[in-house]
């Protein structure tokens, strides 16, 4: 089978910036979130303060 | 004695083969400790599949169908996927979640050979299971190849799991191309960064499940059963299930996953050019991540003042621990007092999630 389709490489790049800019986008959007978890103040345990 | 003798007539030199292709596995497994877990399996695996008229065929055939490919789903890796959750401790990501962006960096090598098996005559659908070779992560790529219908699974995963196993020896000389010495040197804060709260533990895997699942709607079997199993974790309530999905549970599929796998391991299907092609279409996959995590740190450090060491860059991969134990290695060859493994362990575990992200997007623009 071993064939050299440079047309089908060409037709394959587009995927190529759609899966890496869709990755960044999802992985920007949790890391903003997490960034927003993570300044949730964290409720004092009401033992430690007894 | 005619009978007893009348099977060997019928082994084939392409059957052969494919025992000693078993042995090799198994002698991987055993001997240099490569992914033992499913090297060994899949390596016995191969010698009962190849054995002229085989009275396991036929129940390999039924396991493969029950727990791969189902009309329901790809049942197997999903199940162990709540073991592999379970099984994650987030800290390091939470801690520095800019370390994600390495993770989604490292998915590169995923679709540039994607690019190259369409350049070598794969169709579309066969081409991007290959390219997910290089997510590093056997389940997704089980599962992704399954759910593209690609006839290669049992190329994809030898050499998805022999990539694995092979971190050690594939990715160093790659970081020291991509790499100067002078940055190698980089050091890292290891000051502890403020502590996620027990809350963020809580919600981090139900708003990463919620996000990639809008984003990927394909991805959130992957990315869901994944999370479910870090949630029973991060609880608190469900240890004892907890320990469950990390011991039994994923043990226990992945004994069933290794044998099963070795249905598409027939000499007829698995002896061709094909794959040796998709074998060496792997590497590509890894060296391509590698060079992606490392020269995203190098962009990085253009515009940072507090310079990260590139290396990191490349524990974006999903083989975890062995990519961060890789760079924390490294680190330590340069400088003996240089400690990467905090930042490498956050990045290494970020490449967890960026991986079944791009499984995800994978399906979603293949099925």
């Amino acid at each position: 089978m071993f064939t050299i389709d440079f047309q089908a490489f060409l037709d394959a790049l587009p995927y190529m910036g759609k899966g890496m800019l869709g990755i960044f986008v999802v992985t920007a959007v949790i890391v903003l979130v997490v960034s927003a978890l993570n300044n949730i103040p964290e409720k004092k345990d009401k033992k430690n303060n007894d | 004695m005619g009978v007893l003798l009348e099977n060997f007539s019928t082994v084939t030199f392409s059957q052969v083969a494919m025992w000693i292709i078993g042995a090799v596995l198994i002698f991987l497994a055993i001997k240099k400790e490569m992914e033992p877990s499913l090297l060994l399996p899949m390596g016995f695996g191969a010698i009962l599949i190849n054995l002229p008229n085989s009275g396991a065929q036929h129940i390999i055939d039924v396991m493969f169908r029950v727990g791969i490919d189902n009309e329901f789903g790809e049942l197997m890796p999903l199940i162990l996927f709540i073991g592999i959750g379970a099984m994650i401790d987030f800290t390091p990501l939470l801690t520095n979640p800019k370390l994600m962006l390495f993770g989604a960096a490292a998915q590169f090598g995923i679709f540039f050979t994607l690019c190259l098996a369409s350049l070598l005559g794969f169709d579309l659908k066969d081409a991007a299971s290959i390219g997910i070779i290089g997510a590093a992560d056997g389940p997704t790529a089980i599962a992704v190849s399954m759910e593209l219908g690609s006839k290669y699974i049992g190329a994809i995963m030898v050499a998805a799991y022999s990539y694995m196993a092979l971190v050690p020896l594939v990715q160093p000389p790659i970081i020291k191309l991509c790499t100067t010495k002078k940055e190698r040197l980089i050091r890292m804060d290891n000051t502890a960064g403020k502590a996620p709260s027990k809350l963020t533990k809580i919600l981090f895997p139900i708003v990463v499940t919620i996000i990639v699942g809008l984003v990927a709607p394909d991805a959130v079997a992957l990315i869901g059963f994944l999370m479910f199993g870090n949630l029973i974790r991060e609880c608190g309530v469900l240890n004892s299930l907890s320990e469950t999905a990390q011991k039994v549970l994923a043990n226990l599929v992945t004994i069933f996953l290794g044998i099963t796998i070795a249905a598409r391991m027939r000499a007829e299907e698995f002896l061709t050019v094909d794959t040796l092609l998709i074998i060496a279409l792997g590497l590509f996959a890894f060296i391509f991540d590698t060079f992606a995590g490392v020269m995203l740190a190098k962009f990085m450090n253009l515009f940072s003042k507090k310079k990260i060491n590139p290396m990191i860059g490349a524990a974006g991969i999903s083989a975890f621990p062995m990519s961060a134990r890789v760079v924390h290695k490294m680190g330590l060859e340069e400088d003996n007092q240089n400690f990467l493994l905090m930042h490498s362990i956050g990045v290494n575990v970020s490449g967890q999630i960026a991986s079944v992200i791009a499984g995800g997007l994978i399906l979603t623009f293949f099925r």
